[in-house]
């Protein structure tokens, strides 16, 4: 058994790279992920991911199948729409979700504009969907750095971004760098986002990063065991995701999200915090005490 | 009163002289830039070409542009490739209002077969359809009937046969009989001109497999072993006895799993195959990865779907053939 999970890592260096990928993004992804639930943003982090688009296509056709040119692109593009829509929000006291949902639409409209524009000359969907088993050193770099900026982002404001996080409206009252800490927040999002889509894709880059902080949410309410689970899940999901990948010649990237899937499922019938089965039985504990 | 008749007027005059300029050169389009290349080499200066897509661009995932439409629709033939290979030029006929002749240059190639061992009997039946074919074709050149019949034969196998049958120089005889006779059936004024140019054209064809079945000739059969990011080479490796190994299928759009890459490092490890080679339509990064991992070094750039730009080494059909050859070989013999 254990020979089976160690062996293909041992045999092939790409697995390794893909595992070491799979964890780096695990360590910044649940991160992000658990505070992005917090804030009620899961889905932003979605519409961020298609807003990288452009930036990441302009860079594609500049200098070809470069990491840092995409990268630079994409985070161009993503803290663009990220930071015009939070502000604009703010200033004209509408509601970020609209704001955001106008600012995405058009830079994927514009994505697609420029794609199609210069042919589809490589196929783009190929670039786009990132390639976990073909992690060069690069792309391997860019995630480590992006895991350690994250981690020193983390650090240097865990405090302001818990307080945004749980009560905005009284943070701002308290500190005038409430809104710093958001868009600190936002540009460690995008960070994430590129990083994510160069290993895994644009779509399956918020798979690694919602997902765990959905079901840690089933297992906790403190966010630092919070942070723990997801980020075990994670990487429990990435190991599993590659594995079946391997024996049973799945796609890699839809294998991991699927197993975090499975994992989500699980939880909401199981989990301790508001799982199906466990609120049942509270019911029903409730109905016994009540007669 | 006039005034409106003033209108028709210059409109009629205005219909005429597009008429006349579309009588004046034959309006083709080609699907690919293989087939314009070939198409523009046999038509000459008699016809106007339009190709779909261009160099360097991947024929799996093009997508048809409004003037894409607009050009088809005015053209009084088109040209295809046939074997499932545009999947869109259907559709696209049909949006478009296309009422010319149809050209399926791989018509009566000698295809390669997949997924053999599956349908057995139809296999057999299609091999002799083949032949019927080509025998057809030498005695009534470019039948109209029997041009839709072949096309609901394809659509029928589809995806059982590799498509990229113009890798084979024995093919593209077969190609330029058919575009030829399509040329002329649509331009028959001009058929002398058409003839003279397809005699030129399969005499270089000829010049050039001669050279190609001696320049292979230097590498022993065994040693032909390579890895490509796709395999749209099966007919070079017919030909030439290469083999090809690669971890994506052969549509660009398959996504390998780990399994398959695992296999083939393995395939590599094991049988000592030295030379990778990338294409000119395909994301290289995992033949990147395999190279890093097997100790096989990058070979250059192989044209597989789409010829090159003019300064780039593969502008024409003959010689994207012949850098083809070249680069492999060349790579080959250095691990002699």
């Amino acid at each position: 058994m254990i020979d089976l999970i160690i062996s293909p890592f041992v045999e092939f260096e790409f697995m390794q790279r893909a595992l070491f990928g799979c964890l780096l993004l695990s360590i910044n992804g649940s991160l992000i992920g658990v505070f992005l639930l917090l804030k009620r943003m899961s889905l932003s982090g979605d519409a961020i991911a298609h807003a990288i688009l452009p930036g990441a296509a302009t860079g594609y056709f500049f200098a070809g199948l470069n990491v840092l040119a995409m990268t630079v692109g994409g985070l161009i593009a993503g803290v663009l729409v990220a930071f015009l829509s939070g502000i604009t929000a703010r200033k004209t006291n509408t509601n970020e979700d609209s704001t955001l949902a106008s600012y995405y639409l058009c830079s994927l409209a514009l994505g697609v504009l420029i794609i199609s524009m210069k042919g589809g000359s490589v196929d783009l969907l190929h670039v786009l969907f990132g390639s976990i088993l073909a992690l060069d050193n690069d792309t391997l770099y860019l995630l480590y750095f992006n895991s350690a900026l994250c981690l020193l982002g983390f650090c240097c404001c865990y405090r302001f971004l818990v307080m945004d996080c749980s009560d905005s409206v009284f943070f701002k009252g308290l500190s005038r760098y409430s809104g710093y800490s958001h868009y600190l927040f936002l540009f460690l999002l995008v960070f994430n986002l590129v990083a994510g889509f160069h290993a895994l894709g644009t779509l399956m880059a918020v798979g690694v990063t919602v997902l765990p902080a959905a079901i840690a949410k089933y297992w906790s309410n403190r966010i630092e065991s919070m942070l723990l689970i997801a980020f075990v899940v994670a990487v429990m999901g990435a190991l599993l995701g590659l594995l079946s990948s391997y024996y049973y010649r799945l796609p890699s990237s839809s294998a991991i999200v699927l197993w975090l899937g499975v994992f989500f499922l699980l939880s909401v019938l199981l989990g301790s915090q508001g799982g199906v089965l466990r609120s049942l039985k509270s019911k029903a504990e409730l109905n016994e005490v009540l007669s | 009163m006039k005034f409106p008749c003033k209108i028709v007027g210059l409109s009629l005059a205005f219909l005429c002289s597009s008429v006349a300029v579309a009588a004046d050169k034959l309006s083709v389009v080609a699907s690919f830039s293989v087939l314009g290349d070939i198409t523009q080499e046999l038509g000459g200066d008699k016809i106007a070409l339009t190709t779909l897509v261009g160099a360097n661009q991947d024929s799996h995932v093009y997508k048809p542009t409004p003037f894409d439409v607009q050009t088809l629709a005015k053209a009084d033939l088109i040209v295809i490739n046939g074997l499932s290979f545009e999947g869109w030029i259907t559709r696209l006929e049909e949006s478009s209002g296309f009422k010319g002749l149809r050209v399926v240059a791989s018509k009566g190639a000698n295809v390669i077969e997949l997924h053999e061992e599956e349908h057995p009997g139809e296999e057999h039946d299609d091999k002799n359809e083949h032949a019927k074919h080509e025998e057809h074709e030498e005695h009534k050149e470019g039948d109209h009937q029997e041009s839709a019949d072949h096309q609901e034969h394809d659509e029928h196998h589809h995806g059982d046969q590799d498509p990229h049958a113009w890798h084979s120089l024995a093919n593209i005889r077969v190609y330029i009989n058919n575009i030829s006779s399509g040329l002329i059936e649509a331009d028959s004024a001009n058929k002398a001109y058409y003839q003279a140019n397809k005699v030129a054209y399969l005499a270089k064809v000829d010049a050039l497999e001669n050279k190609l079945a001696a320049k292979v000739a230097t590498v022993p059969v065994a040693k032909r072993q390579v890895i490509i990011s796709h395999d749209a080479f099966g007919y070079l490796g017919r030909d030439y006895s290469f083999r090809f190994l690669a971890p994506v299928g052969l549509n660009t759009q398959m996504k390998p799993s780990a399994a398959d890459v695992a296999q083939l490092i393995r395939q590599v490890k094991a049988q000592n195959i030295k030379a990778l080679f990338v294409e000119n339509v395909s994301d290289d990064r995992l033949i990147k990865q395999i190279g890093r991992e097997t100790g096989a070094k990058l070979g250059g750039h192989l044209y597989s779907d789409a010829l090159s730009a003019e300064s780039e080494p593969a502008p024409s059909y003959l010689k994207m053939m012949e850098h083809n050859i070249d680069t492999l070989i060349d790579e080959l013999q250095k691990t002699l």
